[in-house]
């Protein structure tokens, strides 16, 4: 994209570029929609990057604390669009304070002054208050879009309050929120006169909805592609749903398990079987061998399968994938065991993407879930095989080198040998020939999570042969500091580093100093760093927020918890006593 | 009725304790594989009462496994219980509302533990092993920590009192009184 305007820009005339309209160029560049590209095109020059300013109408900020809303506001005056990202990811696991911060509010207000006509916002792992999303709501008029996703500190008040102003949405997505679900009488608030919807996603929710109103609106949105609804809703119901919409390409059942009479589960089957066009299902609460079957007319294009609220095994596993040729994505529980594995590595050639998820991870007596077998089996099915993210309770180096063998082309590569620090289990070495199997033979490696008992051995494969990974996470790892220096000093493309539990300490911190700045976040916990290497980070690297999270009880200079990331806003004013800014 | 007065393993042995091999307390089952628990580094109390459950070491680290806290609390909202088998090294795990009669869980853990077949005579319940011919009762342990047979109260009653599912060698499931017979044909 690129090369065509450097081209288009050259052609009329040899001089420079103070000869080509700037409007010209904006309407060039506003066919560039990815924003590593237009990262790009506005360092070429001083026209380029006004050119590139005035034309951008979507901005994606992946730590909300890097920049603030007034600088994205000068620099950018045309934004329609706006993608957020706020807490630390480790967040998700309970480990960052509840009021950490990434609180949208400080943004809408902004907002509302400079894009009035903002059109989406799409949050994630952000605090959202109902008064956020009443002001949402109530100040901007065109507003269509709006995605929340792992955030929390809202309630069903505030969804009330997007539906009843409803004109112009078309996307409400609500996907595994902290919302306080006070009651389902939030989806009744959208008037009779919309009906602009194209996707709505509920899913996550657990209070029971109106379903007149549900049905309703389904009727009148005629532009409804995806409708993913609760667990409240009773396959009676979602037949009704299906015959209102068979349109839809993304579905999401509800519960998947009511007592159905002959003729009802007929209706059913039949639904689906007008549904030509799904290619995502994914809900099917506690659904049971019984009545899958009413999916196979529905499975012939699917493409993504989320069976990962649904406790399957095996052998009914494999008699649904039987009838989905066609799949790429795969979400599981390891409820389906090895043998469901070998189904997914014999029934799905073209899966790209497998997550096996544990059914039951805190238990501490050995229930069985999925082992290095079912791994194989898989790799050995499923060539095209780029992104996994496996749990599991035991793996042997070995079975690691046969599936990136077979499977060379591996962006994600997420392992989670559930108990910490546990050895290959045939041999009781450590796992590091494993992850160095993966980095040498994965080149496009983009994400990593490493686990099991490992030494620095595996850290020096990662910063030799990782060269093209962002994402590193890692816990209960290493031997000394040394390890997280092998991957500061090698990854080049380093962007996001989480550890927990690791023996690094202060000079593996600040052996890190120049890289930081080239990447978005650090975070390190229950490490071996004190606060005066924290002290010392902040002191020499002054465009970079140091942030200390102590523990309750702990020792006064150890730095329980650590965040750092590079920001042009300095430091931040909403942090919580909690949170020290160094 | 409590294990203890039958001449059974008491619960707490069919659970994993952990402690040093040759260690009289650990329930002899050669082959079992132990390798994982035994790499962890823990601060094993080796006196501790046989029937206590595994010591806090092994007690949940916070944020791991990294499953987010969303994952977590919709599998919690299924109504699932163990299924132990006398004499097997796994326990297994069963979602008792995705069933609605006694029949219908009981062809499931037939599934599930495929060297069993149900042999299931009216007013009794009982699983026998095709490979060595051993005879298995269903057993359960509800909300007061009692251990019933299967299939004395209605259904729906059952599924909320059931904490644990326990397949007991017949000769050891003496001490469980049956009920009168002509009760259980409301159960089916």
């Amino acid at each position: 994209m690129i090369m065509e305007s450097k081209r288009k820009k050259e052609s009329p005339s040899s001089a420079g570029s103070t000869q080509f309209p700037d409007e010209v160029l904006e309407r060039v560049l506003a066919f560039l929609t990815s924003h590593k590209d237009r990262s790009s095109v506005s360092l070429v020059c001083k026209d380029w990057y006004n050119a590139e300013r005035w034309s951008r109408t979507h901005v994606f900020i992946g730590n909300c604390y890097s920049v603030s809303p007034e600088i994205l506001a000068r620099r950018f005056p045309n934004i329609r669009s706006v993608t957020l990202k706020g807490k630390p990811r480790f967040s998700d696991f309970n480990l960052v304070p509840q009021n950490w911060g990434a609180d949208i509010h400080a943004w809408l207000v902004p907002f509302a002054d400079k894009y009035p006509f903002l059109e989406e916002l799409r949050l994630k792992r952000m605090t959202v208050s109902d008064e956020s999303l009443e002001y949402l709501a109530a100040n901007f008029q065109n507003f269509k879009v709006l995605s929340l996703l792992s955030c929390d500190g809202f309630s069903t008040d505030g969804l009330a309050a997007i539906a009843t102003h409803s004109k112009n949405l078309t996307e409400l997505d609500i996907q595994e929120n902290g919302v306080e679900d006070r009651s389902g009488s939030w989806l009744s608030c959208f008037p009779e006169s919309f009906t602009s919807l194209e996707v709505l996603n509920f899913a996550s929710m657990s209070a029971e909805v109106n379903f007149d109103a549900l049905e309703r609106l389904v009727c009148r949105c005629k532009s409804l592609k995806v409708l993913k609804v609760n667990k409240s809703i009773s396959l009676e119901q979602l037949q009704k749903l299906l015959t209102r919409a068979p349109q839809l390409v993304e579905l999401g059942t509800g519960s998947f398990s009511q007592e159905l009479t002959t003729r009802q589960y007929a209706e059913l089957e039949s639904a689906f079987n007008n549904c030509k066009n799904i290619h995502t299902l994914s809900g099917l609460w506690e659904a049971t061998a019984l009545y899958l079957p009413v999916l196979y007319p529905a499975c012939a294009n699917l493409t993504f399968l989320n069976l990962s609220y649904t406790a399957l095994q095996g052998g009914d596993l494999a008699k649904l994938l039987v009838h989905c040729p066609r799949l790429q994505r795969l979400w599981v529980l390891d409820t389906v065991e090895d043998k469901g594995l070998e189904a997914v590595g014999s029934y799905c050639p073209l899966l790209e993407e497998l997550r096996v998820f544990p059914a039951d991870p805190f238990d501490e007596e050995i229930i069985h879930g999925v082992t290095e077998e079912g791994f194989v089996a898989v790799s050995f099915g499923c060539r095209r095989l780029h992104y996994v993210l496996y749990f599991c309770r035991q793996m042997t180096n070995a079975a690691v080198a046969t599936i990136v063998q077979n499977c060379p082309d591996f962006t994600h590569f997420r392992l989670c040998i559930m108990n910490p620090g546990q050895p290959d289990y045939l041999t009781n070495e450590p796992m590091d020939e494993a992850f160095g199997a993966v980095v040498k033979t994965c080149t496009k490696l983009q994400r990593l999570s490493v686990s099991g008992l490992l030494t620095d051995l595996t850290f020096e494969y990662i910063g030799k042969y990782a060269k093209n990974l962002e994402t590193l996470s890692v816990a209960f790892a290493g031997s000394s500091g040394r390890g997280m220096e092998c991957v500061l000093g090698g990854c080049p493309k380093l962007r996001k580093l989480e550890i927990r539990d690791c023996p690094f300490g202060n000079e593996a911190l600040l052996s890190g100093l120049e890289k930081y700045e080239s990447m978005r976040s650090l975070w390190m916990s229950a490490c071996n760093v004190t606060m005066n290497g924290c002290r010392q980070l902040a002191r020499k690297m002054p465009r970079l927020n140091v942030e200390v999270m102590k523990e309750d009880g702990s020792d006064d200079s150890q730095a329980d918890k650590v965040y750092v990331y590079r920001t042009v806003a300095g430091p931040r004013r909403d942090a919580p006593p909690s949170v020290l800014t160094l | 009725m409590s294990p203890e007065n039958v001449n059974c393993l008491p619960e707490s042995d069919v659970k994993l304790t952990l402690g040093l091999p040759g260690s009289g307390r650990i329930p002899s089952k050669p082959g079992m594989k132990r390798g994982f628990l035994e790499t962890v580094d823990l601060n094993l109390e080796l006196d501790q009462e046989v029937a206590a459950k595994p010591p806090a070491a092994k007690a949940q680290v916070v944020g791991w496994p990294p499953v987010r806290s969303f994952r977590k609390n919709a599998m919690k909202s299924c109504k699932y219980v163990k299924v132990a088998v006398d004499g097997a090294p796994y326990l297994r795990k069963v979602d008792l509302e995705i069933y609605s009669s006694y029949q219908e869980l009981l062809n499931a853990l037939e599934e599930m533990f495929s060297c069993l077949t149900i042999w299931n005579y009216l007013n009794e319940r009982k699983i026998m092993d095709n490979v060595n011919g051993m005879e298995y009762v269903p057993t359960y342990e509800d909300k007061d920590g009692d251990w019933m047979l299967v299939g004395d109260v209605p259904w729906k009653m059952f599924v909320e009192s059931c904490k644990r599912l326990r397949l007991m060698k017949s000769s050891e499931a003496i001490g469980l009184a049956p009920r009168t017979p002509s009760k259980n044909s409301s159960t089916s």
